[in-house]
C-alpha cells in the first residue's frame, strides 16, 4: 500500500507535504501545461500587497554557481486584482490555496487578514515577514522578536484562517523570533526565505543587480536551510515548512528528518517545471522502501551524529 | 499551448566563432510554434547552470517534427549546450511567449536583424513568405562571419542588406544606418526587428519619425519562462515594467523606450 503522505500544519491538512515556495509558482495557472494542481500539498501564491506593486528595476535576476540572486520586490497586482482574476482559477483546483501577504505596516498585514477572511477558496495566510527585496516591511519585521510577534498577534486577532510565517534567515537569532511568532499565536513556521546576496559585475565595477543586492536561493544555500530548520525544530512545537535549495527527493527528506512536516519548492521549479510532483514520488518511495506506511515516521527522525 | 517536451538532437555545429545551430526533434513543440516565439532549454545535466536559457525558434518543420535554433555562446548555459551531441535528449519547454503578428493586409515588410537576433526572423520570413508577403531583409553584425545564413538569405529576401560594424561585409556601420538611408526613399507595411537593445531602441525612434509602424523582440535575462517569477522585466516606454517571457517577447515599436537624450 502506497505510504499515507498527508499531514497537518495546525489546522491546516495537506494531502502531500510538498507546496511552491511563494514567488516561484504566480498564482499556478502560469504552470498548468505542466502539471496538475491537485497533485501539490498546497499552492502558496506570490505574495499579495495592498496596492500594487511594480516591483525592482531591471535586471532582477544573477545566476550563480547552483544558485539564482533575484530582486523581484514583490511585484504582484494588489489585493483587489487578485480577489477579482486570480483566486477563481485557484479556486477551482482541488488543491488547498495559502495566500501570502506582506505589508509596509503592521496595519496592512491586518487589512490584507481581514479581507481574505471572508473569501471562500482560501485554506490558510502566510505572512511573508522575510523578503530582502523591500525597504519597508519585509525582513525588517522578521528580524527582531519583537516586530515579527507583533505582526502575526495583528494577524491572528484579524482572521480564524491557519496562520504560517514566513521567517527570514537569521544569524544569530532566529530561534528567538521563532519563539516569539509561536507565542503570538502562529500555526506554523516556513524557514527560510532567500539569503541577502549579492553579485558584482567587475568590468564594469557595478552590482549586476538594478536594485544593487538580492536574495540567494537553490541548491547553493540548502545546507544552510537544512541548519536553520533543524535549529528552529528544537526550540518551537509548532509545525515548520523547510525549504531553501530542495531539487529533489533526497533534498527535502533532509529537512523532513530534521523536523520539518512540510517542505516547499521554489527556484528548481525553474529548471524542471515537474519537480515538486516528482519529489513527492520519490518521497513516497523511500517510505516504501523502509517499511514506513507514514510520513509523520520519518518527520524529526534524525539520529545522533558522529561515526555510526 | 506549450509543452515539456524532450527530443532528439539530430545536430549542434559551429556556424562560426561563437554561433551555433542546434536542431532537435520534438514535434509538439514544431506543431504550435509561431514565430517569434521561444522555448525554454535546459541546456547542462547539473547545477551550473542551474536555470534554462530562452532561445528564439530559428526554423521549423512541421512535417518533420524539428525545430532549429540558432544561438550564440555568451556565458555557462549557452557554452554548455555546445556539449550536447547528436543521439542525446533535449529537455526543453515551449513554444513560450507571444511572436511576431502578421496583420491581415500587408504586402512588404522589413526584416532588421542585428548578431544572433536575425534568428526569428528567419522563421517569419519564411512564414510570411508562404503567405505572399515581400520581405526585406536588413542584416547587422559586428564582423563578416556574424552574418549567418547568408544563402538562407538569400533564398527569401526580396532585397538583402548588410551591414559590419569592422566593413568586412556590405556597408561598413551598424544596420540601422542603412535602414535609416532606404527609410528616406522607401516605407515598409511594418518593421520587424530583433537585436541588441540599443538597435531596437534606434529603430523605435526612426519607424516613429516614419510613421510606421513595427514589432522589435527584446530579451532579459529569464527564469521561469512563463510569467511566474517576475524576473525578466523589461521597463517600456511608458514607464511600466513588462515581462518579456509572458507579454513579449515581441512588443511594439511603439512600446520600446526611445534612444536616451544625449550622449
Amino acid at each position: 500500500m502506497a505510504p499515507d503522505l498527508s499531514v497537518s500544519l495546525g489546522p491546516l491538512r495537506l494531502k502531500s507535504p510538498v507546496m511552491c515556495a511563494s514567488g516561484t509558482f504566480g498564482f499556478g495557472e502560469e504552470y498548468t501545461d505542466y502539471l496538475d494542481l491537485s497533485q501539490l500539498g498546497a499552492v502558496v501564491t506570490k505574495t499579495i500587497t495592498l496596492q500594487p506593486r511594480e516591483g525592482n528595476p531591471p535586471p532582477r535576476l544573477a545566476e550563480t554557481p547552483a544558485g539564482l540572486v533575484n530582486s523581484i520586490g514583490l511585484a504582484n497586482p494588489g489585493l483587489e486584482v487578485f480577489l477579482r482574476e486570480k483566486l477563481p482559477f485557484l479556486r477551482r483546483r482541488r488543491v488547498p490555496v495559502v495566500v501570502s501577504i506582506a505589508g509596509n505596516t503592521v496595519e496592512e498585514y491586518a487589512e490584507l487578514a481581514r479581507a481574505l477572511e471572508g473569501t471562500a477558496g482560501i485554506a490558510a495566510v502566510e505572512a511573508n515577514i522575510s523578503c530582502p527585496n523591500v525597504k519597508e516591511g519585509g525582513r525588517l519585521f522578521g528580524s527582531r522578536p519583537a516586530t515579527a510577534a507583533d505582526v502575526t498577534r495583528v494577524i491572528r486577532r484579524s482572521t480564524s484562517l491557519p496562520l504560517l510565517v514566513k521567517l527570514p534567515p537569521l544569524f544569530p537569532g532566529l530561534m528567538e523570533v521563532a519563539g516569539a511568532v509561536e507565542e503570538a499565536g502562529a500555526d506554523a513556521l516556513a524557514v527560510t526565505n532567500t539569503l541577502p546576496a549579492m553579485v558584482i559585475d567587475v568590468q564594469a565595477r557595478r552590482p549586476v543587480l538594478g536594485a544593487g543586492t538580492g536574495g540567494l536561493s537553490g541548491p547553493a544555500i540548502r545546507p544552510v536551510a537544512v541548519y536553520l530548520v533543524w535549529q528552529v525544530a528544537t526550540a518551537v512545537r509548532l509545525p515548520l515548512i523547510g525549504m531553501g535549495g530542495i531539487a529533489t527527493a533526497s533534498d527535502a527528506l533532509e529537512f523532513l528528518i530534521a523536523g520539518a512536516s512540510a517542505v516547499a519548492v521554489g527556484t528548481a521549479t525553474f529548471g524542471n517545471p515537474r519537480a515538486m510532483v516528482e519529489i513527492s514520488t520519490g518521497i513516497a518511495a523511500y517510505l516504501e522502501e523502509r517499511g514506513m506506511s507514514n510520513l509523520r515516521e520519518i518527520i524529526g527522525s534524525l539520529r545522533p551524529g558522529g561515526c555510526s | 499551448m506549450a509543452t515539456l517536451e524532450k527530443g532528439e538532437i539530430i545536430a549542434n555545429r559551429c556556424l562560426a566563432g561563437p554561433y551555433w545551430e542546434i536542431a532537435v526533434r520534438l514535434p509538439q513543440v514544431a506543431v504550435a510554434a509561431r514565430p517569434g516565439q521561444f522555448v525554454h532549454v535546459r541546456c547542462g545535466a547539473g547545477l551550473w547552470p542551474l536555470l534554462r536559457r530562452p532561445f528564439s525558434l530559428f526554423a521549423v518543420d512541421r512535417e518533420a517534427g524539428e525545430i532549429r535554433l540558432v544561438y550564440q555562446v555568451k556565458g555557462t548555459g549557452t557554452l554548455a549546450l555546445t556539449k550536447k551531441q547528436p543521439g542525446e535528449e533535449l529537455d526543453v519547454m515551449g513554444p513560450l511567449g507571444l511572436g511576431f503578428p502578421l496583420e491581415p493586409g500587408l504586402r512588404k515588410i522589413w526584416l532588421v536583424g542585428g548578431g544572433v537576433g536575425m534568428a526569428p526572423l528567419y522563421f517569419l520570413a519564411r512564414e510570411a513568405a508562404a503567405s505572399g508577403l515581400t520581405c526585406d531583409v536588413f542584416l547587422g553584425a559586428v564582423t563578416a562571419a556574424g552574418l549567418l545564413h547568408q544563402e538562407l538569405w538569400r533564398g527569401v529576401a526580396a532585397r538583402l542588406e548588410l551591414a559590419t560594424e569592422d566593413g568586412t561585409a556590405g556597408h561598413k556601420g551598424v544596420v540601422t544606418d542603412l535602414v535609416e538611408t532606404v527609410l528616406r526613399g522607401n516605407r515598409p507595411a511594418a518593421i520587424y526587428a530583433c537585436g541588441p537593445l540599443g538597435m531596437s531602441r534606434r529603430l523605435a525612434v526612426m519607424a516613429a519619425a516614419a510613421g510606421v509602424t513595427g514589432y522589435a523582440s527584446l530579451e532579459s535575462r529569464m527564469a521561469c519562462g512563463v510569467g511566474a517569477c517576475q524576473g525578466c522585466a523589461v521597463r517600456l516606454k511608458d514607464g511600466s515594467y513588462r515581462l518579456v517571457c509572458r507579454d513579449g517577447p515581441v512588443f511594439r515599436l511603439e512600446e520600446v523606450e526611445g534612444e536616451p537624450d544625449g550622449p
